[in-house]
């Protein structure tokens, strides 16, 4: 039997619309790369920014970028990790439970400013941080928390209860069963988790904007209490705030292509990881 | 039970609750020491739950809890200064799926041992060599010891899982239908160990299989729907049941 | 020997866990107590004016309805674009995808949902604005419309990636009873499958709009900030996210503009709570997580 017209019609339209945002993603990449690599060269990466920005390089951006990064994880990963690992493996069904992982639920979807505002008012005005990496990396930390959590959870849980039981049986304690029995199993996944929240605090600006990010700083920090640059607020700064956006369109490109490589690579690395412990642990 | 052997277990008043569905009514058992006691009825009828409560393996279900007394060596093991981890080191068990940890077969046997602190590496090897040969797997394994024990056969790995449980020196095993997921042969194999072990342990055995039973208890309990039926020796219940219920069980009448 | 340590153990993941909790709370604390004063002083009503004049000579006038209007046109007019792509999207990929084709999709999904949205924003500003200025003849390509697109563009992942879920976790046996019963693929899909995956869908799109709203640099970049009331896509509009990281580094600390920046968080942090809260239960309800 052959297929009828009216069907093969419905099964292209739905195609092209899939295909349609691929396509638009990878002409985003493209353009990106295209117009971006031309800027690229060793000074552009490791110098610091002239004539605020317009020429010279995107260092202080970089390495900023790498601070709030680093200064996140110190936060969000054991936070995570340890919040996963009571929720997976300690928590019964009790009303604690449920008012922690409502909690999870609405930090998911508080928006990104939202997050900043938060930010500015307990770390920059009531603990007195100011506007410094410290704030902005516990901002980020905040934010990125339930991406941690929710997929370190899956990795948990991914581990078969037959292990639990099997340790718990043989007399070992709650956290002797997990450490030795579900944690060396589980780490994998709960990393890649955490390379997803890396990706999302590298390119995040919202919520860095009133903690920590500079408009303009050609220097390098000294400690977590300075400010720093950071690249999606230096790509923002370019592409608005310049008195000439053309001009300076190649840094601009130059500066998005740097933040997608790094974005994209933290969550490749994610997917491929994922992909290789789902296919090779096989209980 | 039978009143000439001591008791060893025993529950008495137990319902059992998953959230507010009951699953156990008014359980009054006793099981003798080194005897072989099989649970057995329909699926459902709550003798793994019964079989889980006597190393507080139900505790970590959320959502359950239970009235009356489980009596191990007349201690209530539910009483608020039990250890549960000390009681799990007297009470082993050895589950429906084997679950033998992805280590090496050394690994899974000193697995127990190490958690209760046993470093010295002479006794954890002495503990090998015999926890392996009391679940009569010390022969076929005894030169890969330190390959994975996901290598293993499925009736090797549930005869590993055994040897784990021996190898903490407990005084009871409970067995949740240990064989369910084996050949043939493999089965025969378990049930042949089970009858060794009998001499050292006091053995529960949960079983869906009455060929099983018969051949390896010495008293056998049918559950059905979350009450306990009847309970005796084996070759009375099978032979002489007193129950309408169990005779129909054990015939093949249902199940 | 081990019960101190496992207690101690136990404490560092509850006191871990509860953390979440403690944040979510202090969210809501210290939101309110920023824009606190502001409810007498210069008075809650004064929310609720047509004009957003935060700055000015004479007197400043903080109505937040032409933001609250911006954000809505924005987000129906992005939530209208989603939905087709997302859902027929989701279908596609759950349905009719080879697995070969769906192991090129998905990836390509996943770098979509993980593009900084002040990227995103970047290309509209210097792609797709030129051409919606073009297209429609504007004056400016800086409108709803252009960051409709781009909010659609950045919350498709999250919609696509749900009710894909949705639409696999329907029981293999309903596909098997239509179509031994001799309904063709398409028929199986679009009055099986879909209708049961519905409320698992409906969720995902609710997640979509509560990422729509509450996306801000995407929007900030290339809706043109003009704080107007107006429904026509092609005009300039200002949303609720934009106005907050627009204006917030200027503001004095402790103003009535600083605090009416913080009622707009407020409302925003409620109305995506609500959206967030609703598409769980929904979720739930149907068992689909």
């Amino acid at each position: 039997m052959k297929k009828n017209h009216q069907s093969k019609v419905i099964i292209w339209a739905l195609r092209l619309s899939t295909y349609f945002i691929v396509m638009v993603v990878g002409y985003l990449l493209f353009d990106i790369i295209v117009k971006g690599l031309p800027t690229i060269s060793w000074s552009f990466i490791f110098d610091l920014p002239r004539h605020s920005g317009a020429e010279g390089g995107i260092l202080p951006a970089i390495v900023g970028t790498i601070y709030l990064v680093l200064g996140s994880m110190i936060f969000a990963l054991p936070l995570g990790m340890a919040s996963a690992i009571y929720l997976s493996e300690y928590a019964f069904q009790g009303r604690f439970n449920r008012y922690v992982r409502l909690a999870i639920i609405t930090l998911a979807g508080v928006p990104s400013v939202v997050f900043g505002l938060f930010g500015l008012g307990l770390f920059v005005l009531f603990f007195g941080f100011g506007a410094s990496i410290l704030s902005g990396s516990l901002t980020l930390a905040f934010m990125i928390l339930p991406t941690i959590i929710v997929s370190s959870e899956e990795a948990l849980q991914a581990v078969p209860k037959g292990l639990r039981e099997g340790s718990l049986a043989l007399g070992a304690t709650m956290w002797q069963t997990v450490y030795k029995n579900v944690l060396p199993y589980a780490l994998p996944g709960m990393f890649t988790g955490s390379i997803l929240g890396i990706g999302r605090a590298a390119g995040e600006t919202a919520p860095i904007l009133l903690t920590v990010a500079a408009f303009f700083l050609p220097r390098l920090p000294n400690s977590i209490f300075d400010q720093v640059m950071a690249l999606p607020y230096h790509l923002y700064v370019l592409a608005t705030q310049h008195p000439d956006a053309q001009k300076v369109l190649p840094m601009q490109y130059g500066t998005a292509l740097v933040l997608i490589v790094i974005v994209v690579f933290f969550n490749l690395t994610a997917i491929i990881l994922r992909n290789h412990f789902r296919k090779k642990i096989q209980w | 039970m039978v009143n000439n052997v001591k008791t060893k277990l025993a529950s008495e008043h137990v319902d059992f609750f998953y959230g507010s569905n009951q699953a156990l009514f008014d359980i009054q058992m006793k099981i003798p020491e080194n005897s072989v006691t099989a649970l057995i009825g329909p699926s459902g009828c709550g003798k793994s739950t019964f079989l889980r409560m006597f190393n507080r393996m139900n505790d970590i279900i959320p959502g359950t809890h239970h009235t009356g007394r489980i009596l191990f060596e007349d201690d209530d093991i539910y009483s608020a200064n039990t250890d549960v981890v000390k009681l799990r080191q007297q009470v082993g068990m050895v589950f429906q799926k084997s679950n033998p940890f992805p280590k090496s077969i050394f690994d899974n046997i000193t697995y127990g041992p190490n958690i209760h602190g046993l470093k010295n590496k002479k006794k954890l090897e002495e503990i090998v060599e015999k926890s392996l040969k009391g679940a009569a797997l010390w022969d076929e394994v005894k030169d890969r010891l330190h390959e994975s024990a996901m290598g293993l056969s499925g009736g090797q790995q549930q005869r590993l899982c055994i040897a784990r449980a021996l190898a903490v020196e407990p005084q009871v095993l409970l067995m949740d239908e240990p064989a369910s997921a084996l050949d043939p042969k493999s089965t025969a194999h378990i049930e042949e160990l089970i009858g060794e072990l009998r001499e050292k342990y006091t053995i529960m055995i949960v079983t869906h299989n009455m060929q099983q039973a018969a051949r390896v208890s010495d008293y056998t309990a049918f559950f059905y729907e979350g009450n306990l039926i009847e309970q005796g020796e084996t070759t009375q219940i099978f032979m002489n049941p007193h129950e309408q219920k169990t005779e129909d069980y054990v015939t093949g009448r249902f199940g | 020997m081990n019960s101190w340590r496992d207690k101690l153990i136990y404490i560092i993941l509850v006191g871990s866990a509860s953390t979440s909790i403690l944040i979510v709370v202090l969210i809501f604390v210290f939101l309110g107590k920023e824009a606190f004063s502001f409810i007498w002083d210069p008075g809650f009503s004064e929310l609720w004016h047509t004009k957003w004049i935060p700055v000015s000579f004479k007197k400043e006038i903080f109505g937040i309805l032409p933001l609250m209007t911006g954000t809505l046109l924005v987000t129906a007019l992005a939530t209208l674009l989603m939905i087709p792509f997302g859902v027929l999207g989701a279908i596609y990929v759950a349905e009719l995808a080879s697995d070969s084709e769906r192991q090129i999709l998905k990836p390509f999904i996943e770098i979509l949902a993980g593009v900084p949205s002040v990227v995103i924003g970047f290309f509209g500003l210097v792609v797709l604005s030129p051409i919606i200025k073009h297209l429609f003849g504007l004056n400016t390509g800086l409108t709803a419309l252009t960051g409709a697109i781009l909010l659609a563009f950045m919350a498709i992942p999250t919609v696509l990636t749900v009710s894909e879920d949705a639409i696999q976790s329907v029981p293999r046996a309903f596909r098997e009873a239509s179509l031994a019963l001799g309904a063709n693929q398409l028929q199986t899909i679009f009055r099986i499958i879909v209708p049961a995956a519905l409320p698992g869908i409906i969720a995902a799109i609710m997640l979509g709009v509560g990422r729509v709203i509450g996306e801000t640099m995407a929007v900030l970049m290339v809706t043109g900030n003009a704080a107007k009331i107006t429904l026509n896509p092609f005009d300039s509009v200002r949303t609720m996210t934009a106005t907050i990281a627009a204006e917030m580094g200027e503001v004095a600390f402790g103003s009535h503009h600083y605090q009416a920046l913080f009622w707009i968080g407020i409302f925003l942090l409620i109305m995506t709570f609500l959206l967030n809260l609703m598409a769980q239960r929904v979720l739930r309800k149907y068992q689909m997580r």
